[in-house]
């Protein structure tokens, strides 16, 4: 309780999760893994704004982190719909698979 | 409180690197979920209990679940008994086990110390934050309601029978 938390360790920590999410989303090609890394940046960048908002002593941040959490509620519902979508008409999960377009 | 925001930052960066890295899907949600629980410990070091708790209820509760029904939906089949007979086995789950057994740690640690949580940080609690939710944002929870009607609407189109669409097509 004497020391307090380096801030900017946090958001080097949010940052580093960013990254390690991004990198999810560019390696990877299975769609589940695909969504569950954009899930790791969303998560990341709320660790950003709860951390911003800690700094500042103020609640945007933390309200920004529930806005983000219900559009990745959303989003995760609309993604995976469209993941079982995919899977019924493809058989597969590549995203690869789905690369191309009729006409 | 330094040590325990450090032990989590190591655990969630840990648990993250094992999620993108899985091959099977399950482990990597086993996985993401320590990640998570570990950044609800370090919302609350960051004097954020509200965030932490909803971090825990809404993030590693509903949207895991929904990630684990819609993978178990996908593998219904002669597989789905083996790979439940694989998931029983120690080394699927001692990994994210025992990364989750440091956060307990953190956890009983925190619970006996008695602190309060933040460190050297002040609290923000669920009051000011509900405050401002519904005062200085109330359009932007107008906003996310709209957004998850959006969604409803959208994941029920998309989950619907697909065969309809084949014979409209056809």
């Amino acid at each position: 309780m004497t020391a307090s938390v380096n801030l900017d360790h946090a958001l080097i920590l949010a940052a580093a999760l960013f990254t390690l999410g991004l990198l999810g989303v560019l390696a990877r090609r299975n769609i589940i893994f695909i969504l569950l890394s954009i899930e790791v940046m969303l998560n990341a960048a709320g660790l950003a704004f709860v951390v911003a908002g800690a700094k500042w002593g103020e609640t945007d941040g933390q309200v920004m982190f529930i806005f983000i959490l219900a559009m990745a509620a959303a989003e995760v519902s609309v993604g995976l719909a469209l993941m079982l979508r995919m899977y019924h008409m493809l058989k597969t999960l590549d995203a690869d698979a789905a690369g191309s377009m009729k006409g | 409180m330094n040590a325990v925001f450090y032990l989590s930052a190591f655990v969630a960066v840990i648990a993250t690197i094992m999620v993108i890295t899985r091959v099977n899907a399950v482990h990597a949600l086993l996985y993401f979920i320590v990640s998570l629980l570990s950044v609800a410990v370090i919302f609350f070091v960051l004097g954020a209990p509200f965030i932490a708790a909803l971090e825990v209820i809404i993030y590693a509760g509903a949207i895991m679940v929904l990630f684990v029904f819609v993978i178990m939906l996908l593998n219904i089949g002669s597989e789905a008994a083996e790979k439940e007979k694989q998931l029983l086995s120690p080394q699927a789950w001692t990994g994210p086990a025992s990364l989750a057994a440091v956060l307990l740690g953190e956890l009983i640690y925190v619970l006996v110390k008695g602190g309060s949580g933040a460190g050297g940080i002040g609290i923000i609690g669920p009051r000011q934050v509900g405050v401002s939710l519904l005062t200085k944002y109330v359009i932007g929870v107008e906003l996310a309601s709209m957004l998850l009607l959006a969604g409803l609407v959208g994941a029920y189109h998309l989950g619907r029978r697909y065969r309809k669409e084949r014979r409209r097509t056809a």
